[in-house]
């Protein structure tokens, strides 16, 4: 994979994980433009298009679009399944997640992808486990917590 | 200082913002404030300031002054603060920071922390944004988690070892002995790390793949770890929709594509498991399909058994039946790959993919639409026709263009009748006229003037459709081409093959006319009808008119038309007895090779006055090729003298070419050899035709070789294949002599069997140079359609001391690369 995006219906970017090295410029003239041609495209439309040089494969989920650039010989069926995986993660850790969890939580929610994708392939294919690892390091954080608390009620 | 608001106030506050120039006022503020933070270097605060940043960053705002504060949050003990760092510099720094080389030291001690979960995010990073040297100098690092017992570090390991070596590929022998017992780890995420691992070392090093074949032999393995996978039962954790983990199985097949990709034995061992797994997976949720479309890719690309291969064509049948339209685009993707080499077996399924044209989605009736044109062939045009031309009548603009060429060429190679084809073309030119790409209107116009018995039924057919409707130019410009060549047959007539229209001369000359004013004509379409109607002259009998409008067009404001106008003027008063030779039929043009670019052949040494168009690019007459009477050559008996014409190329320059030509011109009706003539064909015939290089693709893989040795002369053949058509081969032959005296008047000739077809273009010289000090060389076309073993009869004749020297020779030992 070289990069996946998640935009609203507006258009509006709510998550942006790239695996290749691009300037800040490149990034948001592909953003523009992909993200333009995804929002035109007709819901009896497949999932796939041809974009550039790369096969592009997206599907929405309630008002978010999960957008995901692959190279010419990855599996674009496959990669339908990594988005819904990605997203059946996002909705157990959330509780039945919407589009206002990924806008106020959208660290956790790359969190969750890096736990999940590494360079853009799959770390492990069992849900549980991704789970498991994600909470245990939100355990860790949360030893952080106490003395940052503590040090707020008195400054 | 008040504690910096927290993240999710920001995202709160920011939101209701209305305007654009409000969310950037409060941009700014924060930014401000965090800016402040920044200097006071508060590391409370720091990590809920990055972050901040991070949102900000997101919503398309410059966030540079906060990279640096990134390293320190990574520097930092707190795992809240490394986790933040790290994202911050995935998101906000990358290769081409000077900066991102700060995080090398910290990376390298995080990936030694106690802790899992920071090694785990210092893998996560170095594998997602690591440059080169930072790779270089953190590898040994990674290949030691490689080889850790702890499975939540082995897999990141080995993913984060996949991006070292796409950067620094020299790397890759490193991390080999590592490798090697991944595969009999049974966690399934360390599984299918390292079989993605396995496959990127394959996929860059050939040497790599060698070994894993037939070392580690890894083939049957894998084997078995894909068995194991169908076989066992349900397992919760990696289950699917009722199947055992997909991504794995997924993943397995692509490697074992690589593995038995043109190796026999890796493919027999493989044979199996993939009929099994065609066979058995579940085809009612997209997840078993992935995996069958893995499996379809695999067995196409190793070197299958043909039931197999049949097997997997009509699972992609199947899917072109699927409701589901991302498996109908997938399966039209995989026929287009494979309907080359499985012809027949695709052809099964012809209905269907030309039931895919009538789709909804712009990507599945491209790939309908290209597909469908793989599958013409000789018995099903006609049908095959009649859908593409419905489909050209009703597809979106962006199609058209390729359609209209797509139906010419198939039109051309398989065209049941003349009559046929030419209607063909007209309804091509008379609903997508516009869209025909500019060679389409001299490629038609040879074919209509080879089609002699239809001319009259052509012309006939294209002045109704100009009544119609002048607005599509390629069809205006055949149509005008037409009536001025055949125009005599239009007012007098005599179609045959439907109801001959009453036409007077006047209609037709208004018609013509009408062209020239008209606002939807092209300069190039004007330039047309004004030549059309100039050939009239010879050939209708309202002289006077003709001659008017010439006249009135020689103070055109179009220079083009201008000089054209003044030409045929000049024609009409100091020429005129020129005139009926100048604008007689044009003869008919032998076609040498099918595909690709046509070349023009005179057969007589009249010629039209070169009438230059400005808007082709200037000309570079190509050396003419010799008619292709050669097949005599071959039986042996009496040798037809081939006509070679040496040309001097002639650069077409705009103006004072026709009076060029009158003065060279030898009205001399003999026979055509003269090979003195300059012969300039008009533009608009050859444009296109000889503006494709010959040479595109030099495959280096063809050996040349000695084609004849005798008596001190030898010729070489060097081999190239044209592209775009892999039929053509060219041939160039060098010839060069040992003996003391030169060979001169040195004329090489070829002849081959019927199934191919042979160009043969002009030689640099006709003096092969004694002792090996020059070469004479030549180049040679031969189309190949039958990808025939390819056979040639060569004749030399050339003047060696004085005697002339003839000799027949054959030639067979072509190398198989040259004509497969």
């Amino acid at each position: 994979m070289q990069f996946m995006l998640l935009f609203s219906r507006q258009g509006k970017l709510r998550l942006q994980k790239w695996y290749v090295p691009l300037s800040d410029k490149e990034k948001k003239k592909i953003t523009r433009e992909l993200v333009q041609t995804v929002l035109a495209r007709k819901p009896k439309m497949c999932s796939f298009l041809e974009w550039r040089d790369l096969k592009v494969v997206y599907k929405r989920y309630a008002s978010l679009y999960f957008c995901c650039a692959i190279e010419n010989q990855d599996n674009e069926l496959i990669t339908l399944e990594i988005i819904h995986r990605y997203v059946e993660l996002l909705d157990k850790y959330f509780g039945s997640v919407c589009e206002l969890d990924i806008i106020f939580n959208f660290e956790k929610a790359y969190f969750i992808l890096d736990e999940f994708l590494l360079g853009g392939e799959a770390q492990d294919t069992s849900k549980k486990n991704v789970l498991k690892a994600i909470e245990q390091a939100d355990l860790l954080a949360e030893e952080n917590r106490p003395r940052q608390f503590f040090f707020s009620l008195l400054s | 200082m008040p504690a910096p608001i927290r993240l999710r106030e920001l995202i709160r506050t920011i939101r209701t913002a209305r305007t654009q120039a409000e969310e950037r006022e409060m941009i700014q503020k924060e930014c401000a404030a965090i800016r402040s933070s920044f200097r006071e270097e508060d590391n409370t605060y720091r990590c809920r300031n990055v972050a901040k940043l991070l949102y900000m960053h997101m919503l398309g705002y410059p966030a540079h002054f906060g990279q640096l504060e990134c390293l320190k949050l990574i520097a930092s003990q707190k795992f809240t603060d490394k986790r933040i760092g790290y994202l911050g510099a995935m998101l906000l720094l990358d290769e081409r920071q000077d900066v991102h080389l700060l995080m090398t030291n910290c990376i390298k001690n995080d990936l030694n922390h106690s802790t899992q979960y920071v090694q785990g995010l210092a893998l996560c990073t170095l594998g997602c944004m690591g440059s080169s040297e930072m790779c270089r100098d953190l590898a040994g690092e990674v290949e030691k988690l490689l080889k850790t017992s702890n499975s939540y570090l082995r897999k990141k390991a080995a993913l984060c070892a996949v991006h070292v070596i796409r950067k620094v590929p020299e790397l890759m022998e490193m991390f080999l002995p590592a490798t090697k017992n991944l595969l009999s780890e049974k966690n399934h995420g360390v599984l299918h790390t390292s079989v993605v691992l396995l496959t990127e070392m394959c996929e860059r090093s050939p040497d790599m793949l060698l070994h894993f074949r037939k070392v580690w032999i890894l083939v049957p393995q894998l084997v078995r770890i894909l068995k194991n996978l169908i076989m066992s039962g349900y397992s919760p954790e990696h289950d699917v929709s009722g199947i055992s983990d997909p991504f794995l199985q997924v993943r397995i097949l692509r490697l074992l594509r690589i593995l038995g990709r043109s190796d026999d034995d890796s493919s027999e061992a493989m044979n199996d498991i993939l009929a099994q797994v065609a066979t058995n997976t579940e085809t009612s949720k997209n997840v078993g399909n992935a995996i069958l479309y893995e499996t379809v890719l695999t067995i196409m690309d190793i070197k299958s058994e043909s039931g197999l291969r049949v097997l997997a064509i009509n699972i992609l049948g199947r899917f072109l039946l699927n409701n589901d339209k991302n498996i109908r685009y997938v399966a039209l993707t995989s026929l287009l790959k494979t309907v080359q080499t499985d012809h027949n077996a695709v052809q099964r399924h012809r209905s269907t993919i030309v039931d895919c044209l009538k789709d909804l989605d712009v990507s599945i009736k491209r790939r309908a639409m290209e597909l469908s044109f793989a599958l013409v062939n000789g018995n099903n045009i006609r049908g095959m026709m009649k859908e593409l031309l419905y489909f050209l009548d009703s597809c979106d603009p962006e199609f058209k263009a390729d359609c209209a060429s797509g139906v010419f060429l198939a039109a051309e190679k398989y065209a049941p009748s003349k009559r046929w084809h030419i209607d063909t073309i007209m309804r091509v030119l008379t609903t997508a006229g516009s869209y025909v790409r500019d060679d389409s209107v001299p490629n038609l116009i040879q074919l209509i003037t080879n089609s002699v018995e239809m001319h009259a039924y052509t012309v006939q057919r294209l002045y109704k459709a100009l009544l119609d409707d002048i607005s599509q130019q390629p069809l205006v410009q055949v149509s005008s081409w037409c009536i001025g060549e055949y125009g005599d047959l239009l007012v007098s007539g005599q179609c045959e093959e439907e109801e001959p229209i009453q036409v007077t001369e006047d209609e037709v000359l208004d018609v013509l006319e009408g062209l020239l004013v008209s606002n939807l004509s092209t300069p190039v379409t004007r330039g047309y009808s004004l030549t059309a109607i100039m050939k009239l002259s010879t050939r209708f009998s309202s002289v006077n008119r003709i001659k008017k409008v010439v006249s009135i067009y020689g103070s055109s404001i179009d220079v083009e038309l201008q000089q054209r106008a003044v030409e045929y003027n000049a024609l009409f008063k100091k020429y005129d007895h020129m005139r009926p030779a100048l604008l007689e039929r044009m003869p008919i043009m032998e076609k040498t090779a099918s595909n690709g670019p046509t070349e023009i052949v005179q057969t007589n040494g009249e010629t039209e006055p070169s009438v230059p168009d400005t808007k082709h690019p200037p000309l570079v007459t190509q050396p003419a090729n010799q008619a292709n009477d050669l097949l005599d050559l071959l039986g042996g008996n009496d040798v037809v003298p081939v006509i070679q014409t040496t040309l001097p190329t002639k650069p077409a320059s705009a103006g004072g070419e026709l009076l060029d030509l009158l003065g060279d011109l030898s009205l001399s009706s003999g026979p055509a050899p003269a090979p003195s003539v300059p012969i300039s064909q008009p533009p608009f015939l050859l444009d296109g035709l000889s503006s494709q290089p010959l040479f595109n693709d030099i495959s280096a893989a063809i050996p040349p070789m000695t084609a004849y040795s005798k008596n001190g002369l030898k010729i070489e053949f060097t081999f190239e294949r044209a592209n775009p058509n892999p039929n053509i081969a060219v041939i160039t032959i060098h010839a060069t002599n040992t003996t003391e005296a030169d060979m001169t008047e040195f004329v090489f000739q070829a002849a081959v069997p019927k199934t191919f077809q042979l160009q043969l273009l002009s030689p640099s010289s006709n003096m092969v140079p004694a002792l090996n000090q020059g070469s004479v060389t030549q180049v040679i076309r031969v189309l190949n359609p039958q990808k025939q073993q390819l056979r040639m009869r060569v004749k030399l004749t050339y003047t060696h001391k004085g005697s002339p020297v003839q000799d027949l020779a054959e030639v067979n030992n072509f190398p198989p690369q040259s004509w497969q």
